[in-house]
């Protein structure tokens, strides 16, 4: 069952050239509280973009500034320079979220709501009419395969229902843009199937996908481009084709070679 | 405005599903009783002890759940990193805040409500009258007293990192005013410099709590207060609550959530 709701084809009709997503040397630094600390550089110069329609891989190893990067994109944390735009408007202003979905990296809810007053709380964030409400509500709940679990307490949830509730939670408004934070971190293998295939079906709607993934077997299956980070610096970018082609090998031989990994130093 | 409404909303549920309310009030409820129960001096209409009693564990309990229940919103949001699918929403930190804020401030509301039918009605058994204007007045005042009390606690939970120290010191500051606010400017005159001048400067600043305490008007059956001076007390509370949500709001817009 496709999750488009009421005025897809408007927002499809828009402007196709626009970019989703757009950042502009962008960089990330954290002073340290503590005497004699440095300070820590997380991103430089960080530009790439992302396109409609894309599902786009963000990769690099733990500490790489994925996160940070992804703190700025959804507004956490403030660019110490550079600028980022989502549809056009800066991530600072809250407007600019108003199109995306967001799936942190762990579940993170109110564990003393059950999954429907949860999705009825953020659709009301989004204001999205009440008649339009349990419409998505049935169409998202079905889709993550959490209906018959709707009215009870998120704590009761399993990890892999938890994390299926956070997916139905950035699907609510319908976004064109959703930013999964390492979505099968955590899960057992058939939690992690059934959300693969729900991105899997994602793409095939046409939603763009920005995409943050340690399972570069999955990111090689899904993703149509990727960037590779390293120390905060963007090290490579091209289409998964293009790099493996490139490269000769596979999209996980193409990572470890592009951070400088060597076998021997395990 | 909307958003505000649906997080205040968020947070009188959490209220009602937690048990820290229920506790409160079957304590105040088992101890006012007891005493009650107890036919102490052997006189059958003595009254007043006993309503001075529950209406302080009212107010010990009202200052409990009210500094609990804000102390502990943002930090639990960013500790169970609930924070970030939220403000991943098309929502600002100050909607965030304020949500908070009106949240706590109806759960205390609705704690209010309830302690003090408790009251009426155990006050009534006893009594046979119900002084509508003065219990309006106490439960108006209260709840005016709890707003300032609850701004405070949220700008304190951005202020320090631990939970339990802004509990604590919300819980010594407001006993503190509530006990000898009244008295600082007597104690000023009595020492010298410069713990004078901190006295007095002390005196100004805080905002005096004290004057929201009404509950000799409901234990003695005073006449009610002049309506006026209602509305300025409301005004002074509504002031002083204002000044620190907006502290709270200059606080928490540019503060890292990790």
């Amino acid at each position: 069952m496709p999750i488009m709701f009421q005025n897809d084809s408007q927002k499809q009709s828009g402007n196709d050239t626009e970019d989703v997503l757009r950042v502009e040397h962008l960089c990330v630094e954290f002073r340290s509280r503590e005497i004699r600390q440095e300070t820590k550089v997380a991103v430089k110069d960080l530009s790439f973009r992302v396109g409609r329609g894309e599902v786009f891989g963000f990769l690099g190893p733990n500490g790489a500034g994925k996160t940070t990067t992804m703190n700025v994109l959804l507004g956490f944390v403030n660019a110490t320079s550079g600028e980022a735009y989502l549809f056009g408007q800066n991530v600072r202003e809250p407007i600019a979220r108003q199109r995306i979905g967001y799936l942190p990296e762990l579940t993170y809810y109110y564990k003393f709501l059950n999954a429907e007053e949860l999705l009825r709380f953020y659709a009301g964030i989004f204001r999205i009419p009440r008649n339009e409400v349990e419409r998505r509500l049935d169409s998202v709940l079905k889709l993550v395969e959490l209906e018959h679990a709707r009215k009870r307490l998120i704590k009761t949830y399993s990890k892999g229902m938890q994390q299926r509730v956070g997916l139905a939670q950035a699907l609510i408004n319908n976004p064109d843009l959703l930013v999964l934070d390492e979505p099968t971190s955590g899960l057992d293998p058939v939690g992690r199937m059934k959300v693969r295939a729900i991105i899997q079906r994602l793409k095939n709607e046409g939603k763009t996908i920005f995409f943050s993934s340690h399972e570069l077997g999955e990111v090689e299956t899904i993703c149509d481009r990727v960037v590779i980070l390293h120390e905060g610096e963007l090290k490579e970018e091209g289409s998964v084709k293009g790099l493996v082609d490139k490269y000769q090998c596979n999209l996980e031989q193409v990572f470890l070679k592009v951070i400088g990994f060597q076998p021997e130093q395990l | 405005m909307k958003n505000i409404r649906l997080l205040s909303r968020v947070v009188l549920k959490e209220s009602i599903r937690r048990k820290d309310f229920y506790v409160l009030f079957v304590v105040t409820a088992v101890i006012t009783l007891v005493m009650g129960s107890v036919n102490l001096f052997h006189d059958n209409q003595i009254v007043r002890y006993l309503k001075e009693i529950c209406l302080l564990l009212i107010w010990i309990s009202t200052v409990v759940i009210a500094i609990t229940m804000a102390a502990r919103q943002i930090p639990a949001e960013r500790e169970s990193r609930t924070i970030f699918p939220l403000l991943a929403k098309p929502i600002t930190r100050t909607e965030v805040l304020l949500g908070k804020f009106f949240g706590c401030w109806i759960a205390v509301a609705a704690a209010l409500a309830v302690f003090y039918i408790f009251f009426g009605l155990m006050a009534m058994t006893k009594e046979h009258h119900w002084p509508l204007t003065n219990y309006f007045q106490a439960i108006w005042l209260h709840w005016v007293m709890l707003g300032v009390v609850i701004a405070m606690s949220l700008l304190g939970s951005l202020l320090f990192s631990a939970v339990s120290a802004n509990v604590t010191i919300s819980f010594v500051v407001v006993a503190f005013i509530l006990m000898l606010g009244r008295h600082l400017d007597k104690v000023a005159l009595q020492v010298g410099e410069p713990a004078r001048s901190l006295l007095e400067a002390l005196f100004f600043v805080l905002p005096h709590l004290e004057f929201f305490d009404v509950r000799d008007l409901v234990i003695h059956d005073w006449p009610a207060i002049h309506w006026l001076v209602c509305v300025k007390a409301t005004a002074y509370g509504f002031a002083y609550g204002a000044f620190f949500l907006v502290a709270a709001c200059l606080c928490f817009r540019r503060r890292p959530l990790n």
